[in-house]
């Protein structure tokens, strides 16, 4: 077995075990409702770190605004699940929902790459801030409702709709939507972090994925050496955007009311995913799975120390980051694990 | 019929004329020399011949077929590989994916098999491995084959670029400036390896040299450029021998 085909199965093999561990923790009645409600969006924001991963780390640029796709992914998988509530049942519209949100998102990753991609470093960061922003606000000013006569739109308000009597707002405005099935589970964002890890880790261990970090590591030597640029960036922005529509579709089918709101879909929800995806290494995707699951859980766990939390957080984040950057911690951790699995090898045979 | 033929071929940058009625003519299996002072013009010329610039004038032939208006991508897959006077690796690629990139555009096979590694992934993927690990056995890379591409010595590191461009199967291979920053023994080797393609893959090359003990030793015709324009061009002994390549080289 190939060295890389070893380091993928440890990493399903960690989310599995850390599915089983909560599992057991759950059923022994050990896990606090509190701890259970954090599980699906522990799920969410993994499946969203490996998205950006993918962009920051593989594909090698800065992008800011991926709580953007998230968002597009939630609205139109919400929209569907709540349209055809009553007619369909629950598992085929859960799967036709994630490929609404999945595709939607995909769709919106590709045109806003089309300009987005041409710009670089700063600029490019900068950009899909923007974009990020502007399809949120886009969403809160949307209104859409359905009756016998089918869809209405408006960007005014519910009122502009010119609905009849038995017309049913589905998105309102900044109020959003109201009343998605609870469908998203926590083996179902497990299922869902599962098929990202395989999707990115296969695509990096592959032709299309070696060009595209190639294109990240000398653009001009890639074009001489005949690789398409435009394309591969293209291809590694869109399945992220992808991902992120996915991790949306988990979020939307988990919140009774689903708002475009800057507290899931802004900036600082955008720049804390990028954290996570830093401090778990960039380009590293099984560490970033790791640093959104702490990263996430904790501040919610230190919830009972209200003032510190904060500060504690902060100071995690610090030390997270040494461990993962510093040489020597480096250098120390190859060192003590190195010898540790040589060990256990020896063990074994 | 000439592997590359390039007629009058002329590009001005503002007011200046960077090159100008530049000719060229190398057959199949040359080693062909470009030379000449600082700002004479010759990575412009490597830059028009691999579709960074566009000419403002002149015809590019490889093989009877027109690249002249033709980018950089389709330049490659029409047969120009080329090296780059500053080594530009996929520095946090192993080696051996350095080639495989440089083979992708050879061996191919869909997104949908890339991701779910179903169809011809595995018989693919295998085909650019043993292509890889022979390529790289040829430039006596095959040791070191894991490991990071920015982590080689320089003179491995462009013996690695060579490999890259050799991957994807050239009919012309462009070395600009190959012995840049090297030592004696680094430029002694080089010189092994560049005889080395030629003897292994039968390859016409055209190189960029500063190095006069390089051009002189490997050669064997040159074009000399001066202030973008040829100065001389025929066999590297006699070029060498021209009352005025010396006079541009060395002063009156």
């Amino acid at each position: 077995m190939s060295k890389t085909k070893r380091d993928n199965l440890i990493t399903y093999g960690i989310v599995i075990l850390a599915f089983i561990i909560f599992q057991v923790l759950s059923a022994t009645g050990n896990l606090s409702s509190h701890m259970k409600g954090l599980l699906v969006p522990m799920t969410y924001y993994a499946v969203i770190a490996v998205a950006l991963n993918l962009c920051v780390g593989i594909l090698g640029e800065l992008s800011i605004g991926h709580c953007g796709f998230m968002c597009i992914g939630a609205f139109t998988s919400a929209f569907f699940s709540k349209v055809t509530e009553e007619v369909l049942p629950t598992a085929p519209r859960f799967i036709i929902a994630f490929i609404i949100g999945i595709a939607f998102a995909a769709l919106f990753g590709f045109l806003i790459g089309i300009p987005v991609l041409r710009l670089k470093g700063d600029y490019l960061a900068i950009v899909t801030l923007a974009f990020g922003e502007i399809i949120k606000n886009v969403i809160n000013a949307f209104y859409v409702g359905v009756d016998s006569h089918g869809l209405h739109f408006s960007m005014k308000n519910a009122m502009e709709l010119n609905m009849e009597e038995d017309g049913q707002v589905i998105i309102n405005g900044a109020m959003g939507i109201t009343g998605t099935p609870h469908d998203s589970n926590f083996a179902i964002g497990i299922a869902v972090l599962l098929i990202s890890l395989f999707v990115v880790l296969n695509l990096i261990n592959s032709r299309d994925g070696r060009a595209i970090m190639a294109v990240r590591d000398n653009y001009i030597a890639a074009e001489a050496s005949g690789i398409n640029v435009t394309r591969y960036k293209m291809m590694a922005f869109t399945i992220s955007a992808a991902i992120a529509g996915a991790a949306g579709v988990l979020f939307s089918h988990n919140i009774t009311t689903l708002t475009a709101s800057s507290q899931y879909f802004g900036y600082n929800a955008s720049i804390m995913i990028l954290v996570y995806v830093v401090l778990g290494g960039i380009g590293n995707i099984r560490g970033s799975v790791i640093a959104a699951c702490i990263l996430y859980l904790l501040p919610e766990l230190l919830r009972g120390l209200n003032t510190y939390r904060m500060l504690i957080y902060s100071i995690v984040l610090i030390v997270m980051m040494i461990v993962n950057w510093s040489p020597k911690v480096i250098e120390w951790r190859k060192r003590t694990f190195g010898n540790l699995l040589k060990k256990s090898g020896k063990e074994m045979a | 019929m000439a592997l590359l033929e390039v007629n009058n071929l002329s590009i001005s940058f503002g007011g200046l004329r960077a090159v100008g009625d530049f000719n060229l003519k190398i057959e199949k299996g040359e080693l062909y020399g470009l030379i000449g002072p600082n700002g004479a013009g010759k990575t412009t010329v490597f830059n028009l011949l691999t579709g960074v610039y566009k000419p403002d004038e002149g015809i590019i032939k490889l093989d009877g077929q027109d690249i002249t208006r033709k980018n950089t991508i389709e330049i490659n897959h029409a047969g120009i590989a080329r090296t780059f006077q500053n080594i530009r690796l996929f520095k946090q690629l192993s080696v051996i994916d350095n080639v495989k990139v440089g083979l992708s555009e050879r061996i191919k096979y869909s997104l949908f098999e890339s991701i779910f590694h179903v169809g011809s992934y595995k018989a693919k993927e295998k085909e650019m491995e043993e292509e890889a690990l022979r390529l790289l056995k040829v430039f006596d890379l095959d040791g070191e084959k894991d490991i990071l591409a920015s982590n080689l010595p320089y003179g491995k590191q462009r013996k690695l670029e060579i490999a890259r461009a050799m991957a994807t199967d050239p009919k012309l291979l462009l070395l600009d400036e190959p012995a840049a920053g090297m030592n004696p023994n680094e430029t002694k080797e080089l010189m092994e390896t560049i005889a080395l393609v030629r003897r292994e893959f039968d390859m016409t090359i055209l190189l960029i040299e500063h190095d006069m003990k390089l051009v002189s030793g490997i050669c064997e015709k040159l074009t000399v450029l001066n202030f973008g324009r040829v100065l001389c061009q025929g066999e590297t002994k006699e070029v060498l021998a021209d009352p005025e390549v010396i006079k541009a080289y060395i002063g009156d």
